[in-house]
């Protein structure tokens, strides 16, 4: 392994291409820490925003229109303001109100810190956008194929759970990737509460050797390999759950 | 229209020659009448915005001489520690005037101007209930800071500090008042000036440590410029602020506690 970051010093000597990266053990100790914290926020906010997406899909289908009316007001809220506005109000402005922790030394720790209320602000941003996706997966199942599983004595439980939300997902596969793809992007906005993130460690690093070109490339290929695994995560379950006459799958008809 | 073109066209022109001589910037910027500098806006007392949402500050006040004797009009772009290079560098702005310290890699990303105009240490701001003496008090500790300050590192790698940067001052100093911080680690100058200015809100605050690392503060142009009449202007500019006193002055005008610094200089010009 140390041949491959002397290989990064060279290139620096060489050829002036500055990655500290790879060859400064400290830069690089920050560098993986904040691509670790990037990835744990990405993979905890996509599950949660799915999981709030899910229910908040069922709640708009109950009789209880007060469960209705919540999950409106929730979607308005937070996907008609900016995700950035969310997490300086959800940090500076909720998180100051909650009980606190005790400290070493006199101190008091917040409750939750910055990295839990990246993940609570992404996947309640994240959620409120999959809540409507998924409602309009389930919108798009026929009516007839529902009237059938009701004759067919299905309860209403079973009737979502067995029939109408596997049809919903396949359905709404493609326009729920792409918003899991824009979470993933949209966790940057954590560097606004300190949250030591990817592009937090590289503005670091670039402050303090001017390597801004470098670093920002990085940055890029960064994104492109995290966004790309989880596109082809999600292009290979869409693959895995097809039904032979109902949709497409990546576009082929 | 025609006579437009041809005025941009021998705008154009202009820029290139000067560009190519590297020598007379100063026309340059007289040519397009608006020199564009680059401000701190959260950044009391050297530049931040007043209630009416104009910048102010010493900083503002020294931006504003500069261009009142290039006879331009003054166009100020707020920038952060994290941007500042990069606006330079990118020809956004003819020049930084905000807080900038004087390190070696900044030296050869820009033209940084001699003699400085300030100077400041790192020092932190905590609760006296914290009881914090020296620095390795900080191990393990949660210490705010700011994005892209170069004494982030040093203050993490040599004792341990957490540290836990925002984008501006402002949010930075919320956490440490509601107590997510145990310290926030900043510019002595800055630290020592807040102490003052709100003495109410930071009452039970201090500045405990021993300030290390005085570094000067700069005002930097672009590095293809080195040799440009720009930098010798400001240059000679700011000799004339320390031989004056204009500098001590300002300082006095903005209510910044006197820094030795200015002392110095003033006596030894």
């Amino acid at each position: 392994m140390n041949g491959v970051w002397e290989w990064f010093a060279w290139l620096n000597q060489a050829h002036g291409i500055n990655l500290p990266v790879f060859y400064d053990s400290y830069d690089r100790q920050r560098f993986f820490a904040g691509l670790l914290t990037t990835l744990e926020l990405s993979a905890l906010s996509v599950v949660a925003s799915v999981v709030i997406g899910l229910i908040g899909a069922w709640l708009l289908g109950t009789s209880s229109i007060i469960a209705r009316r919540l999950v409106h007001g929730y979607v308005h809220a937070f996907r008609n303001t900016p995700p950035l506005i969310q997490l300086s109000f959800l940090y500076f402005a909720v998180g100051n109100l909650l009980p606190r922790l005790e400290g070493v030394g006199g101190s008091s720790r917040p409750l939750l810190d910055g990295f839990a209320w990246a993940v609570i602000t992404l996947s309640l941003f994240g959620g409120s956008f999959n809540v409507e996706i998924f409602r309009s997966g389930i919108e798009a199942v026929p009516a007839s194929t529902i009237e059938a599983a009701e004759s067919l004595g299905f309860g209403r439980w079973r009737l979502y759970r067995h029939v109408v939300l596997p049809l919903a997902l396949r359905i709404c596969l493609p326009a729920l990737s792409n918003n899991l793809v824009n979470l993933v992007k949209t966790s940057t906005l954590a560097y606004a509460i300190g949250v030591p993130e990817l592009l937090y460690v590289s503005a670091q690093v670039w402050s303090d050797t001017m390597n801004v070109r470098e670093m920002m490339n990085l940055l890029l290929v960064a994104y492109v390999g995290i966004v790309g695994v989880l596109s082809f995560g999600l292009r290979r379950l869409e693959t895995a759950l097809r039904v032979p006459g109902l949709g497409t799958v990546g576009g082929r008809i | 229209m025609l006579s437009r073109i041809a005025a941009s066209l021998l705008f154009l022109l202009l820029t290139i020659t000067t560009a190519l001589a590297g020598v007379d910037d100063i026309k340059a910027i007289q040519a397009k009448g608006v020199l564009v500098v680059g401000v701190k806006a959260d950044y009391r007392p050297w530049g931040f915005i007043d209630p009416s949402g104009a910048f102010v500050g010493m900083e503002i006040d020294m931006a504003n001489e500069i261009a009142k004797r290039l006879g331009v009009r003054l166009e100020m772009v707020p920038v952060t520690t994290a941007n500042r290079i990069e606006f330079l560098r990118q020809g956004r702005i003819d020049l930084i005037l905000a807080t900038m310290s004087d390190t070696p890699a900044r030296r050869q990303a820009a033209t940084v101007i001699d003699p400085p105009y300030y100077a400041g240490g790192t020092n932190i701001l905590a609760r006296k209930s914290m009881n914090f003496h020296r620095w390795q008090d900080l191990r393990g500790r949660r210490v705010c800071g700011l994005q892209g300050a170069y004494y982030n590192r040093p203050v993490a790698e040599n004792w341990g500090a957490i540290i836990v940067a925002f984008p501006g001052v402002p949010e930075a100093y919320i956490d440490l008042l509601a107590g997510n911080c145990d310290a926030f680690v900043q510019d002595s100058s800055l630290i020592a000036s807040t102490l003052v200015s709100d003495s109410a809100k930071w009452a039970d605050f201090e500045m405990p440590m021993e300030t290390f690392g005085e570094q000067a503060w700069v005002m930097a142009v672009s590095a293809a410029n080195r040799d440009g009449t720009f930098a010798t202007f400001l240059s000679r500019l700011s000799v004339e602020w320390h031989r004056t006193g204009h500098l001590i002055e300002l300082e006095k005008n903005w209510g910044i506690p006197p820094s030795p610094f200015l002392k110095t200089m003033h006596e030894k010009s």
